[in-house]
This record gives structure tokens, sequence and C-alpha cells, in this order.
């Protein structure tokens, strides 16, 4: 177990990167604190499965240093960083039966027979396979399959990390719970620094006490699940955290008003005058429906998930979407939309800009 | 969806059963024909039922040149498919020195078979030849026209140079189909290089390896141009392997009847052999399932 430092870290594919537009993984600095469990959350190709082996040593990174409580394993091999590692596509060693595929990490590090006995029984039950142990690994589902992958990597106690990257992508959704639920109670039990990539936001919330989105090559935002929704740093993760996602519209800001064509949205806080691409966010949570309240708008559609009520709108040539409590009467004359102050961002060329007390 | 019968369909595989009825069923037929009768000269024949099968089963040269035969296919086999195995890791994964190589080792298999018998029945002389006279001047007793070890040296390592590449193009192309994700998990479990070769590189290559060492075992029992062009069978009948055997028998003594029951036996025996591996092979793989 260890903390994970990495520092001015950068990487390319190409040999002779020019541009920054060249980089898989954008320079970052970042602590992984000792024991925590972080999911890894952004969208394909922003760079995630390039981080993860680059901390588990698969990957020699073009640029910076990496730490483990602050030793330099920069250049150590993996097997010197004892790191255990779950690969997005099941790896399972076809010849051998379930057991000695689970016992594998185990006999490599040269432990004795009775002790792996114990933890491949352990592991086994934990994956819900101990029917299928004498089995031949070839052959099985892919969902067997990548439960014995996930079964490998935690088969070992007294790993640094543990890196899952998508370990549950072809999982049955029962199941994937289940595993899930598995998964917080090694961690709970072990204490090991989890990072846990996902392309699932459900998946990331449950999961981690801290969420890292990533988004092209770069880390965006590192926070608590509710920081992510309160105050997005990034519009990235404003769309890609909630469900709907933010609703970003262009603005300009004059002090603590923003300008949207012409009519005003009243702000919390005062801004000094802003360049580049201006914007406001703000969640459909935060956003009311009435008939007297606020800017017009007009009501494209209503949709009754369940939960609560999705209203889809055009607010001055923009779609936006309001949520609306399930019990709400939503009728034709409502066609002005307000938002709650305090909960309303202003982004400049997409990163979010601290106001001052207005 | 009900199939429509039309027996009209015959007619297209007809050209294909033409031509297999006159390059293989025919020749094999007369094969056959000859292996049942006798003759005494004058193109007139008569009827000699299985005599000549029980002549060449109760013969030592056919047991010989069988026990020859096994030999050189069993110690080439030994020797091409680990080395072309080893070639194989060993090759660069990609980039312009995967291609030179790739090139370079395909050279040989396109070499016509009496041209490789040439180049190594002048290479090994140990008046002209570069390799028999280096030996020679260095002192080592080499003549693969007297001494019988030489000879299957010769014929062995001439082998080996022209078909090595074939199982090493083969074995590679099984070990470029491996993703990447195995070598790393196998990092990541901290395997042995012995160990990721056993448990990782070898079962993905096991179909390309049965298929690779059933060619070679299939050709090189069927082997002839090349030995007799460098010894001719020799030293004695040392080297006289069972193809070459065959056509002595049936050319240079024109024993037709003997020579007939001799071709059959030797086609049931590949035919035997490879079925026993085949079966044996795929048996293995289907447990494992
Ligand atoms: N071996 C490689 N060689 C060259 N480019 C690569 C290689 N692996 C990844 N890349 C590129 O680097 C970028 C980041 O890839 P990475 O696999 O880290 O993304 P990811 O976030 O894991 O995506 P996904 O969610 O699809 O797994 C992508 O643009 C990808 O095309
Ligand atoms: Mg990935």
């Amino acid at each position: 177990m260890a903390k994970i430092t990495l520092d001015n870290l950068a990487h390319s594919y190409l040999p002779n990167p020019a541009s920054e537009d060249d980089y898989a993984l954008k320079e970052l600095n970042h602590d992984w604190d000792d024991g925590a469990a972080y999911a890894l959350l952004g969208s394909s190709g922003c760079g995630k499965s390039t981080l993860l082996n680059i901390i588990s040593g698969l990957l020699q990174p073009s640029q910076g240093r990496i730490l483990f409580d602050g030793r330099d394993v920069t250049h150590a091999p993996t097997a010197a960083r004892n790191i255990a590692q779950v690969f997005q596509f099941p790896v399972v060693y076809d010849t051998m039966t379930v057991r000695d595929n689970l016992a594998f990490p185990l006999r490599n590090r040269g432990r004795d027979e009775a002790y792996i006995a114990e933890r491949v029984q352990e592991i086994a039950r934990m994956i819900g396979m101990e029917e299928m142990l004498n089995k031949k690994a070839r052959g099985l589902t892919a969902d067997a399959k990548q439960k014995i992958s996930l079964g490998r990597g935690m088969v070992r106690k007294d790993v640094n990390a543990l890196l899952f990257d998508e370990p549950l992508t072809v999982i049955d959704p029962h199941m994937k719970w289940e595993l899930r639920t598995q998964l917080k109670k090694l961690h709970h039990d072990f204490g090991h620094t989890m990072i846990y990539v996902t392309h699932d936001q459900t998946e990331a919330l449950t999961f981690a006490d801290k969420v890292v989105v990533m988004y092209d090559g770069r880390v965006v935002q590192i926070g608590t699940p509710e920081e992510l929704f309160e105050r997005p740093e990034h519009t990235f993760v404003g769309y890609f955290i909630g469900s709907p996602g933010m609703n970003v519209i262009p603005a300009r800001i004059d002090g603590n008003k923003a300008y949207v064509n012409g009519s005003y949205v009243e702000l919390s806080q005062s801004y000094r005058p802003l360049s580049g691409k201006v914007e406001i966010g703000v969640r459909p949570e935060y956003a009311r429906l009435s008939q007297t309240d606020g800017l017009p708008v007009k009501v494209r559609r209503v949709e009754d998930v369940g939960r609560h009520k999705i209203i889809r709108a055009e607010f001055f040539g923009n779609d936006i979407n309001i949520i609306a409590d399930e019990g709400e009467q939503i009728s034709a004359d409502m066609n002005r939309v307000s938002f709650d102050a305090g909960h309303v961002n202003v982004y400049a060329n997409d990163w979010r800009v601290q106001g001052e007390a207005a | 969806m009900e199939k429509t019968v039309n027996q009209k369909a015959w007619f297209l595989v007809l050209p294909v059963l033409l031509l297999v009825a006159f390059s293989a069923v025919i020749p094999l037929m007369t094969v056959v024909n000859y292996s049942v009768q006798d003759t005494f000269g004058n193109n007139q024949f008569f009827w000699a039922g299985l005599d000549w099968f029980r002549e060449m089963l109760s013969s030592d040269r056919m047991w010989n040149a069988l026990g020859r035969q096994l030999a050189f296919s069993g110690i080439i086999l030994a020797i091409e498919v680990p080395l072309g195995i080893f070639v194989a890791l060993n090759m660069p994964k990609s980039g312009f020195w995967a291609s030179l190589c790739l090139v370079l080792m395909s050279l040989p298999l396109l070499i016509p078979w009496n041209v490789v018998g040439t180049i190594w029945q002048i290479f090994g002389r140990v008046d002209i030849g570069l390799l028999g006279y280096t030996l020679h001047a260095m002192g080592i007793s080499y003549n693969y026209t007297q001494d019988t070890l030489a000879a299957w040296i010769t014929i062995v390592t001439m082998d080996v140079w022209h078909w090595t590449s074939l199982v090493a193009l083969l074995a590679y192309a099984g070990l470029k189909s491996i993703p990447d994700a195995y070598y790393q998990a196998a990092k990541i479990d901290q395997a042995s290089r012995w160990k990721v070769f056993r448990f990782i590189e070898l079962p993905k290559m096991m179909g390309v390896l049965m298929i690779a060492i059933l060619l070679r075992f299939m050709d090189s029992f069927m082997i002839y141009t090349e030995p007799f062009v460098v010894t001719g069978g020799g030293p004695g009948n040392a080297t006289t392997l069972l193809s070459i055997d065959l056509v002595k028998m049936a050319l240079g003594q024109f024993d037709l009847g003997p020579a007939a029951a001799f071709s059959i036996m030797y086609f049931l025996v590949i035919l035997l052999i490879s079925w026993v591996f085949y079966t044996v092979m795929t048996n293995l793989d289907r447990k494992g399932a």
C-alpha cells in the first residue's frame, strides 16, 4: 500500500511529439492518497488506460516521474512495483484450470501451497466460481473469463495498488452489482489504494471516495461526487456527470448579471470582464418552469422517467433540459424558466471562473 | 426455407471430377492393376493376387528403407519445429526489420528442389565446395560420398536449411495474433519468460504448429529430389529413402509388380500416420475445452 505521486507526468505514443495534440496524456501532477478508492471517468480514448499502464509500469512515460511513497519508480519494472491490474478485455490462461489461473500470481511469487489453496478458495467464493475451479479456462463464457481476470487481480493481499480497467463491461447487470459490492468490501477490509476506470458514471459515483474526470488526455477535475455535481470545473464534467447533463448556454457576463440575447440571468457572484468563449452552466435540477418567473422558454416535450419529469425546451435558440418533480403539473401556459442563482456557474473557454462576492 | 432440388448441379462438379480422375484416380488404378499381376515381358500379364504384397512385406529391403525414412522425418521434425519456434520468437515484431526478415526467410522456400540439391551437392564437395573444402582444410574428415554419417548430416542440414523458414513463418503468424493484453497480464502476474512461452505463446501457436508439423511430415516422408541429387541414395544404401528406393525398383530394375505393391503401401502409411496425428492432436485440443 502506498501513496502514488505523479510528478509532471506526460505521455505520447509518438517518438517525437511536436505539439500538445500529440500527447495521449497531457502534463499531470497528482497524488493518489494511500488507501483511497478512486474512480477514473472519461469518454473513450481520453487516456485512461494509458494512465493506468504508466502507473503499473507497462508503459514508460515520455516525461515526468512516478513516486511510490516518495520513492522514484519511474524506471522500475512492473514486477518491482507490486501492483495488481485487471484489463479491459478478459485475459485468462487457456490451458490452465480456473484454480491454476487464480493461483498463478501467487505461485509466481513463490507463496506456499497451503496459503495459495486457502486464498484461491476465498477468491472463488467472492467471484462465485467455486463450482468451476477444476474446469479448464478455455471454453468458458466471456463473463466467466472476466471474473477470472478480476479474481487474479484480487488474489494478492500485499499489493501497492489495485488498478481496474473497466473490469465489469461484459458482465450482466445483476452480477455487476454483486461484484461491485465485493470490490467495495475488499477495499474496506484491506484498504488498498484502488483506481477504477469506467465509462459509467453511476458505477463511478457509487464506488469511489473521489472521482477523477479525464477529457482529451487531461485530468479536468478531481473531487467527491458532490463537488462534481455542484461545481463542475469544466463544461465536459457538467455534460458527463448527471443525467441529463448540465445546460450550457452562451452568455455575456457583466458584473453579477449574465446576458442571454438581451435578457439577463441573476448570478450570485460578481465577475470581472471575461474574454473568449463565455458560457453559463446550470443543472436541470436547478432550473424551474413556471407561468410567471424568469425568461421565456418554448417547451417541446415532457418525458416522465419515473422519479421525476424531464422537460426538453428551447431557450433563446439553445436546447435546455429542466427537471420537475414527479407530482408537479406541467401546463401549456408554463412558458418561463428561472434558474437558482446560487447554482449558476460561469465558464470561460470551458473552464469555470471563480467570481467575487457581489 | 425450402431447398430446391436440382440434380443438374452435378454437372458443375463434373470438370473437377474428370480432372481428378485423370490426374489421380486413373494412375492410382493402374498402380493397383500392376500390383496384382506378374509378367515375363512381352506385355503379357497374368494374375498374381497379393503375392507382391506378401513378398514386399517379407523383404528386408522395404523395411530398411522405411526405417531410414522414419528416422529422417523424425530427425528433421525434431530439429525444424523447435528451431522454427525459436526463430519466430526472436524475430522483430514490426517495422522495417520484420519485413526484411520475412523476405530473407522466404527465399529458401522459393528455390526449386533440384536446385537446392545441386547447391548442397557442390557446397559439400571436398575439392571445390566451400563447406567441404573448409572442413577438410581444418582437418575434419568429411566426405558425404563415402561416409554414412557425413551423408546423413548433409541431407538433414539441407532439409533444415530449406524448410525451417516454413515452420518459423507459420509460428510467427501464430505469435502475431496474440493480443498485447496477454503479455501485459503476464507481467502483472510476474510470470517468467518460460511461463509466458508455456502458457501464452505455445497454446496460441498450437493450431498453426499442427499444420506445420503435418506439412513437414508429409513432405519429408515423400522427399526424393534433394537427397537423390546430393547422395543418390548412397553411400551404399545409407540414404536410400522410401521414394528413392521405389524409383530404383520401378524404373531402375523395372520390377513393376513389387514396385506397385510398394507404392500402395507407402501411400497407406502416409495416410495412416497423418490421420493418427491429426486425430490425436484434435482430441487433445477438445479435451482441453
Ligand atoms: N499502443 C498505442 N499506440 C498508439 N496510440 C495509442 C496506443 N494506445 C492508445 N493510443 C491512443 O492514445 C489515446 C488514449 O488511449 P487510451 O487507450 O488510454 O484511452 P482510454 O481512455 O483507455 O479509452 P477506452 O475507454 O476506449 O479504453 C487514444 O487516442 C489512442 O488512440
Ligand atoms: Mg481503455
